[in-house]
C-alpha cells in the first residue's frame, strides 16, 4: 500500500504494538495479523544488504546507514534506489536495512547499532516505532547525524532533523483543484478515508487537507468526520463558490476493494454524489470501478494522491481527475547529500520555513489544466514517479 | 455432547422419542437445535426491517443488488471456512491464499500473456495445493489447524507481497477473468456471475454434505473423530479432503475478488480471513464442530453486509459497523452454547 509509509504515527504504531502483544486469544491474534498486513506491513527478510558505491571521487568514503521500514513496499524500495544513485554520485558508502514487517522496531535498533560500529556518519531512518528512540540518541551521542525521512521521531528532536512530505498540502492541491472544477455548481462529497480503527496521522492530515482545499473547516485537528455536514465551499484565485454536502466518510483500508465497497455503500445512499476525495491511489481505483459499474464513470471526479507511476497513467487515462504527488526517493537522496556534505565540513540541513521539518514537496498532476490551479502534466510528473 | 449429526436430515432425534412434556422454551430449543441457519436468518429479517425504517433506499432492488455483490467474494471463502469448522478445525489462512491465488490469475495474464482460462486454472491449483499443504501438516504431522493456518497465513501473506512487490494488477476489460464481475440483470436486479457463482457453490456444497457419504463423514469427524475412527471412518483422509475442497471455494473467491478489484490487489481482502470466520459462526455453525449448515454461512456473510451497508445508508460513523459485528458474534456462539448445553 502506498499510503503508509506518509507518516503513520507513532502512536498508532505503538497501539499496533500492544495488539501484537496481547495475541493469545484466537480471533485477537488473527486480528492484530491483519491489522498489521492492512497497513502496508510486509514480511521480508530483516538483513541489510550493502550497496557499497563505485568510488571515483576523492576523499574518504563517507558511511550512511538507510534503515526503512520493510523493502517490500515500492514506496521504500524507491527511497532505496535513489539513495544508492545518490551514495554513488557523493562517494558514500551507503548500507541499508529495514524491519522485516511494519513495525519491526528490534531489526532497526540492530541495524542503528551497527551504523555506530561501523563509525558511519550517519543514519536516514523511517521509524518503526519509538522503540528505536534510545537507540537514535545513542547514535547522535557517538557523533552521527541523525535525518527522519518520512516519518517524524517522536518526539521530533530525537532526530537532528526531518524530511518529509506534507500531507496536508497535498490533500489541499487536490481540495482546490475541485473547487475549482465545481465552478460554483454544489458538491456532493464523498470522502474516503484509510481507516476507522486506528488513528493514523496521514489519514488526518490529507481529509483534513482536501477539506480546507475546498475550503471547509474539518472541524477537528484530530479527527475526521468532524466538518460540518453542510455548507458553503469557497471558489480557488477568485472563482466562485458554491454550496456543499458531505456525503459519507468510509474506510477503505487503503485497497481497491475496500474503496470499491466504501463508494458502492456512499452512492447507494447518496446517488448524487459528484466529488470523490481518496487517501490513496488504490481506493481511488476501487472508487472509479464501483463509479463504472454504476454507469457513473467520467461524470464524477476522482482526487487521488500518491503519485507512483502507474497513478499517473490513471489521470492520463481519465479515471482520476488528479493525482497529488509526493517523492520518496527525494527525501531519501536529500539525504544521502546532506550528511555526506556535512561530514567533509559543510553545514547542517535546515527546516523548510514555518514548519517543523524540511518538506520535500508535492505538486498536482492533473490531464485538464484549471485557473488558479498549479498542475503538472502526467507527461511532466512521469519523470519522478515511483514504483512501476 | 449431542450424537445427532447436525442437521434436519437426521429424523429423529432422541430428545424426540422422549416425548417429554416440553415447555416453550424447550421447544424454541429443539427447533433451533435442528436448525441451526433458523436464528441468523431472523437476524436477518429483522435487520432488513429495521434499515429500511431507517432509509427506505435500503430495500431498493438497486441497493439489495450492491449487497449480492459485496458479499460474493466472503461468502465464496465462507464455504471453505466453513468446510474446516465443521471438521473442528479453522482456518485462519483462506483470505491469503485467496489473495495470492488471484494474484497469480492476474499477473499470469497482464504479464505473461497467459490466457484466461488457463490463468484461472493455474490459480486454481495453486489455491487447492496451498490448502493441500494445510491439510497435511493437520494429519500427518498432527499440529493444531490453529497453529497451522496462523503459521501458514503469515507464509502466504509474505509471498503475496514477495510477489506482487506491492504493486497492483490492473486487466484489460472484458479478459475472461473479468467475466465474473459481468452484469446479469434479472428485471432491475442485477446481479454479477460472480454472485451467481458464488449461489451455486453453495448449492453444490449444501448438496454434498447433506446428501453424500463425504459429507455425512464430515459431520462425524467434526461431532467425535474417535466415534468417526471407530465407525470405519477414514478420519484423516475425511480431514484433509476438507481442506482441499476448501481450496476450490478460495479459487472461486478468487475468480470473483479479480473481477470486483479489476485485476489484482495485495492489500484487498486482508481482513477475508476475520470476515470468514466471522461469517460462519454467525451462521450458526459451531466452532466445535459436526454442526451447522453451508447456507447458515451465507446468511451470516450476508449479514454482516447487511449492517455495513445498512448502518451506511443511515449515516452512522464506521465504527458502529465493527461493534454491531463483534455483539453479532459473541450472541451468535452464546445462542451455540445454549443449544448444546441443554438437553431436552
Amino acid at each position: 500500500m502506498n499510503v503508509s509509509p506518509s507518516g503513520v504515527t507513532a502512536a498508532s504504531r505503538r497501539a499496533r504494538g500492544s495488539r501484537l502483544a496481547a495475541a493469545g486469544l484466537t480471533v485477537c491474534l488473527a486480528a492484530a495479523l491483519a491489522a498489521c498486513g492492512s497497513n502496508g506491513g510486509s514480511s521480508s527478510g530483516s538483513s541489510g544488504s550493502s550497496g557499497s558505491s563505485a568510488g571515483s571521487n576523492s576523499g574518504a568514503k563517507v558511511g550512511v546507514s538507510l534503515i526503512v521500514k520493510t523493502l517490500t513496499n515500492p514506496y521504500f524500495v524507491s527511497m532505496e534506489k535513489d539513495a544508492k544513485a545518490a551514495a554513488a554520485k557523493d562517494n558514500v558508502k551507503l548500507t541499508v536495512a529495514a524491519g522485516s514487517s511494519d513495525g519491526d522496531t528490534q531489526s532497526q535498533i540492530s541495524a542503528i547499532d551497527n551504523a555506530i560500529a561501523r563509525g558511519d556518519k550517519g543514519i536516514l531512518i523511517t521509524t518503526n516505532g519509538d522503540a528505536v528512540n534510545t537507540a537514535l540518541r545513542q547514535a547522535k551521542q557517538a557523533g552521527l547525524f541523525v535525518i527522519a525521512l518520512d516519518t517524524a521521531t517522536n518526539p521530533t528532536s530525537v532526530a537532528d532533523i526531518t524530511y518529509a512530505t506534507d500531507n496536508t498540502a497535498a490533500g489541499k492541491l487536490d481540495g482546490q483543484y475541485a473547487a475549482a472544477a465545481l465552478a460554483g455548481k454544489p458538491a456532493v462529497v464523498a470522502m474516503l478515508d484509510l481507516f476507522n480503527n486506528q488513528v493514523v496521522s496521514v489519514d488526518i492530515d490529507r481529509d483534513h487537507g482536501f477539506l480546507e482545499g475546498m475550503g471547509i473547516d474539518p472541524g477537528s485537528t484530530t479527527q475526521n468526520a468532524k466538518e460540518a455536514k453542510s455548507g458553503q465551499y469557497k471558489g480557488v484565485a477568485g472563482g466562485p463558490g458554491g454550496s456543499y454536502s458531505i456525503a459519507c466518510h468510509q474506510p477503505t483500508q487503503g485497497a481497491i476493494n475496500g474503496g470499491r465497497t466504501a463508494m458502492e455503500n456512499c452512492l447507494s445512499a447518496h446517488p448524487d454524489i459528484n466529488v470523490v476525495y481518496a487517501i490513496n491511489e488504490p481506493a481511488a481505483q476501487g472508487a472509479y470501478n464501483a463509479l463504472k459499474a454504476a454507469g457513473k464513470a467520467g461524470k464524477v471526479a476522482v482526487y487521488a494522491i500518491d503519485g507512483s507511476c502507474s497513478g499517473l497513467k490513471l489521470v492520463s487515462s481519465g479515471e482520476f481527475a488528479t493525482d497529488a504527488v509526493q517523492y520518496p526517493g527525494k527525501m531519501a537522496s536529500l539525504g544521502v547529500d546532506s550528511i555526506a556534505k556535512l561530514a567533509r565540513g559543510g553545514s547542517k540541513p535546515s527546516v523548510t520555513q514555518g514548519k517543523t521539518f524540511y518538506d520535500t514537496g508535492t505538486a498536482l498532476v492533473a490531464a485538464k489544466p484549471l485557473n488558479g490551479v498549479t498542475v503538472q502534466s502526467p507527461t511532466q510528473a512521469a519523470s519522478a514517479c515511483w514504483g512501476s | 455432547m449431542t450424537t445427532d449429526v447436525g442437521s434436519e436430515s437426521t429424523p429423529q432425534l432422541a430428545e424426540d422419542l422422549l416425548k417429554r412434556p416440553a415447555g416453550p422454551g424447550q421447544r424454541v430449543h429443539a427447533v433451533l437445535h435442528r436448525q441451526p441457519a433458523l436464528s441468523p436468518a431472523i437476524v436477518l429479517i429483522l435487520a432488513g426491517v429495521a434499515f429500511t425504517l431507517l432509509n427506505s433506499r435500503f430495500y431498493h432492488l438497486q441497493n439489495l443488488s450492491l449487497i449480492a455483490q459485496q458479499v460474493a467474494v466472503v461468502g465464496s471463502l465462507a464455504v471453505g471456512q466453513t468446510l474446516v469448522i465443521l471438521t473442528a478445525g479453522i482456518d485462519l489462512s483462506v483470505g491469503a491464499v485467496m489473495v495470492l491465488s488471484s494474484l497469480v490469475m492476474s499477473k499470469l495474464v497482464f504479464d505473461h500473456g497467459v490466457p484466461g482460462v488457463l490463468a484461472l486454472l493455474a490459480g486454481a491449483v495453486l489455491a487447492v495445493a496451498a490448502q493441500t499443504l494445510n491439510g497435511l501438516l493437520v494429519t500427518r504431522i498432527k499440529l493444531p489447524p490453529f497453529i497451522v493456518t496462523l503459521g501458514t497465513l503469515s507464509i502466504f501473506t509474505a509471498v503475496t507481497l514477495i510477489y506482487a512487490k506491492g504493486q497492483t494488477v490492473s486487466l484489460q476489460p472484458g479478459g475472461f477473468l473479468l467475466w465474473s464481475a459481468d452484469t446479469v440483470s434479472i428485471g432491475s436486479l442485477h446481479l454479477t456471475n460472480g454472485v451467481l457463482l458464488m449461489i451455486a457453490l453453495y448449492v453444490v456444497m449444501g448438496f454434498a454434505l447433506r446428501y453424500t457419504a463425504w459429507g455425512r463423514h464430515l459431520y462425524a469427524v467434526g461431532d467425535d473423530a474417535e466415534a468417526a475412527r471407530l465407525a470405519g471412518i477414514s478420519v484423516n483422509r475425511v480431514l484433509l479432503s476438507a481442506y482441499m475442497v476448501a481450496g476450490l471455494a478460495i479459487a472461486v473467491a478468487a475468480w470473483i475478488l479479480v473481477g470486483r478489484v479489476g485485476g489484482g490487489d495485495p492489500n484487498s481482502g486482508l481482513n477475508a480471513n476475520l470476515e470468514s470466520i466471522t461469517a460462519v459462526v454467525i451462521g450458526g455453525t459451531s466452532l466445535f464442530g459436526g454442526r451447522g449448515a453451508v447456507v447458515g454461512s451465507l446468511i451470516g456473510a450476508v449479514i454482516v453486509q447487511v449492517f455495513d451497508n445498512g448502518l451506511a445508508l443511515a449515516g452512522f460513523d464506521p465504527n458502529y459497523q465493527v461493534l454491531s459485528v463483534g455483539v453479532l458474534v459473541i450472541a451468535a456462539v452464546s445462542v451455540d452454547q445454549w443449544i448444546r448445553s441443554v438437553k431436552a
